[in-house]
């Protein structure tokens, strides 16, 4: 199994749709394979096509407000000592998370192609945020299924979805959380494929949707690997890229410009969700070895035993899913890309720690991502550029973050 | 050696009449009920389908999924479903029976292992929900090696230069999916159109038996009776569920639903 050079790792499947022979694919019902290739057919066409790439961009720049902040954190970085962390504020971007970029492109699809509703599923509630925002700004009917234990804990997204217009359907079905809201989302569209689009969240899902979120959320390496040119004249000769991973959307998008670069020379540390401490649940597949299985359309490494699937456990529903995109089970396994996993508690030490030092607010999902890089920027000297997407406004995590560590962690900025 | 499939629908067709299916859950609401089901409705069914239940159904509705939580909260595995296979087929050897699930069961269990346990245990058919044509080629080639017959699905969506891509790689029976939906949805289209798609699709070979599934009841079941065979699923799921609650004796209520469903197409 091997990484291919000036390739996008998005285009290096086989006919079967399978990243290194054993990852992604389409396994799906008979019904949804003509929708999919449709689907791949339009985004094939599309994707070259200079006056929808003109499209796309216009309502990057003018709506979701291109390019988002890099920005040094001198405080944290001073306190932490050792190498210097950078962000990646991608939580500018309208709405608040990286999910907008993918809603956008989902959106500008169906209308292209005759679509009148839309549909998508949503865990913290950030890509059904976005979906309804984008659908309504495109005119298209959407529906929202979100988990009902997600509902209960991600009541400001779920507010938003409803004030754009949105129906949010809850999913009651097994741990009702993200995995369940993809499988209802996914039976909804094998019952209405003939004028609905389905819109998934992440990286994850049949291969079509997986190139289509890596193509849309590539924009955020695209914007670093101009600001970071920019900042420093020339790619640092030691660079480390920390993003969390649920599905994988943002971290694919943080990534995708730097995969030709050595590992020695650009570092790509991916951090799952390690759940509770003292808890053996967990949503964190690559960290802890889970076997080879499919999930939702595509073969990867998923959380199960005896052929179901596990529940998983973690403080953030962004990262709550039981398996991983295809694209990050192949970096893995060429080795491009390191795994890891933060527990709940570390991630809430880390929002202490950004937010004490620094006018920046993660959500518990980048939080992971900052709490790895925080403990590892102590082995590194000043000239190691350490980089943290932070992907989301902690704006939806004021329930929780009230609960686990009081009111004075509710202010925001 | 002609596949009991194959004679179950010539057998039918004799009888001037489409085969019954029945679908239930392995271990649904017991180990012990379902291979009581199981054995009871027989007499009345011309082939049995067995779930294998999967806890991420991406194709099944709301009483099916509710059968499969149950079956899963019991404790069913797959060596348990084959231990019912193999019990039911002790008393009705004769009797048709096609596992159904999804892929993600058969892969972990091995593929080759699996197949062994199915011919072991006596399964006659599969049919794999998510492994559609051309990802089904290889496992299908093992099927037909071990006799069993590995059942395509066509739907409404599939095109016609796909079907008949799909017959040929097919083994003795077909099935038809009736609409867009999930298993057990409501009947969107009418059974005269469900008939009309129908025949396009048979038309590619007359000589394969294609049944058709999803949406069929009591009430449907009747009016498409010109097909080779009818599958009835969710209907059946539903009365289990509905005999629980009422805490009535799911194999009698169950019973009493496949004879009226069989005298609606007699």
């Amino acid at each position: 199994m091997k990484l291919k050079k000036k390739i996008p790792l998005i285009d290096q499947h086989d006919k079967f749709g399978m990243w290194g022979g054993k990852f992604g694919g389409n396994f799906v019902p008979e019904t949804l394979k003509k929708p999919i290739k449709d689907l791949e057919n339009l985004f094939n066409k599309l994707r070259n096509n200079k006056s929808f790439i003109k499209e796309r961009d216009g309502h990057f720049k003018s709506w979701i407000g291109v390019p988002t902040r890099f920005i040094k954190l001198n405080n944290l970085s001073n306190h932490v000592g050792g190498a210097q962390i950078w962000s990646k504020v991608v939580s500018d971007a309208n709405g608040g998370a990286h999910k907008i970029y993918n809603a956008t492109v989902h959106c500008l699809l169906a209308k292209k192609a005759g679509k009148k509703f839309i549909v998508g599923d949503t865990g913290a509630g950030y890509a059904g945020k976005m979906l309804s925002m984008a659908a309504k700004k495109f005119g298209l009917k959407c529906k929202i299924f979100m988990g009902a234990k997600d509902i209960k804990r991600q009541q400001p997204n779920v507010k938003a979805m409803k004030k754009n217009g949105a129906e949010v359907i809850p999913v009651y079905t097994g741990s009702q959380t993200l995995v369940d809201a993809v499988s209802e989302c996914m039976r909804y569209w094998v019952a209405n494929c003939d004028t609905t689009a389905m819109c998934v969240g992440s990286t994850v899902g049949p291969n079509i949707f997986v190139k289509i979120c890596g193509w849309s959320t590539s924009q955020i390496s695209r914007e670093l690997k101009v600001q970071i040119k920019k900042e420093f004249g020339s790619i640092p000769k030691k660079l480390k890229l920390y993003n969390c991973v649920g599905g994988g959307s943002s971290s694919y998008g943080f990534w995708s410009e730097f995969m030709d670069y050595s590992k020695k020379h650009i570092e790509l540390i991916g951090v799952e969700a390690g759940g509770p401490k003292n808890s053996k649940k967990h949503a964190a597949p690559l960290t802890y070895g889970s076997k080879l299985g499919i999930l939702h359309g595509a073969m990867q490494y998923v959380n199960q035993k005896n052929g179901q699937i596990e529940e998983t456990e973690s403080i953030s529903a962004g990262l709550d899913y039981p398996g991983v995109s295809p694209l990050h089970c192949f970096l893995k396994d060429t080795k491009r890309a390191r795994y890891t996993a933060a527990s709940d508690e570390e991630a809430l030490e880390a929002y202490k720690l950004v937010t004490r030092f620094e006018k920046l607010r993660p959500s518990l999902e980048p939080s992971h991502a900052f709490a790895v890089a925080i403990k590892e920027a102590k082995k590194f000297s000043k000239d190691t550029v350490f980089c943290v997407n932070s992907c989301g406004d902690s704006q939806k995590d004021r329930n929780i973050l009230r609960a686990k560590l009081g009111k004075k962690y509710d202010k925001f900025n | 050696m002609i596949n009991l499939i194959s004679q179950a629908f010539n057998k039918s067709k004799k009888n001037n009449r489409p085969a019954l299916l029945t679908y239930t859950v392995a271990g649904d609401n017991t180990k012990k009920k379902s291979l009581d089901i199981l054995k009871s409705i027989s007499k009345y069914v011309d082939i049995c389908e067995l779930g294998f239940p999967h806890n991420t159904p991406i194709a099944d509705g709301g009483q099916i999924q509710t059968s499969a939580y149950r079956a899963i909260k019991n404790g069913v595995k797959l060596n348990d479903v084959f231990k019912i296979v193999k019990d039911f087929k002790k008393s009705k050897y004769d009797k048709p029976l096609i596992l159904m699930g999804y892929y993600n069961m058969i892969f972990q269990y091995g593929e080759n292992n699996f197949l062994d346990k199915c011919k072991k245990s006596g399964v006659n058919g599969i049919i794999v929900v998510d492994l559609p044509w051309p990802e089904n080629k290889a496992f299908s080639k093992k099927c037909k090696k071990k006799n069993i017959c590995f059942v395509q699905l066509i739907s409404p969506t599939t095109s016609y230069d796909r079907a008949k891509k799909i017959f040929k790689d097919s083994h003795d029976m077909i099935y038809y999916i009736s609409m867009l939906s999930t298993t057990g949805g409501k009947l969107k289209i009418t059974p005269k159109e469900i008939l009309t798609n129908y025949r396009k699709i048979k038309k590619i070979n007359p000589k394969k038996n294609c049944v058709i599934g999803f949406g069929i009841t009591e009430k449907s079941i009747g009016k498409l009776k010109s097909a080779d065979g009818l599958v009835v699923g969710s209907a059946i799921c539903k009365e289990i569920t509905k005999s629980i609650a009422k805490r009535q004796n799911p194999v009698t209520n169950v019973s009493k639903i496949v004879i009226k469903l069989k005298n609606r197409i007699l």
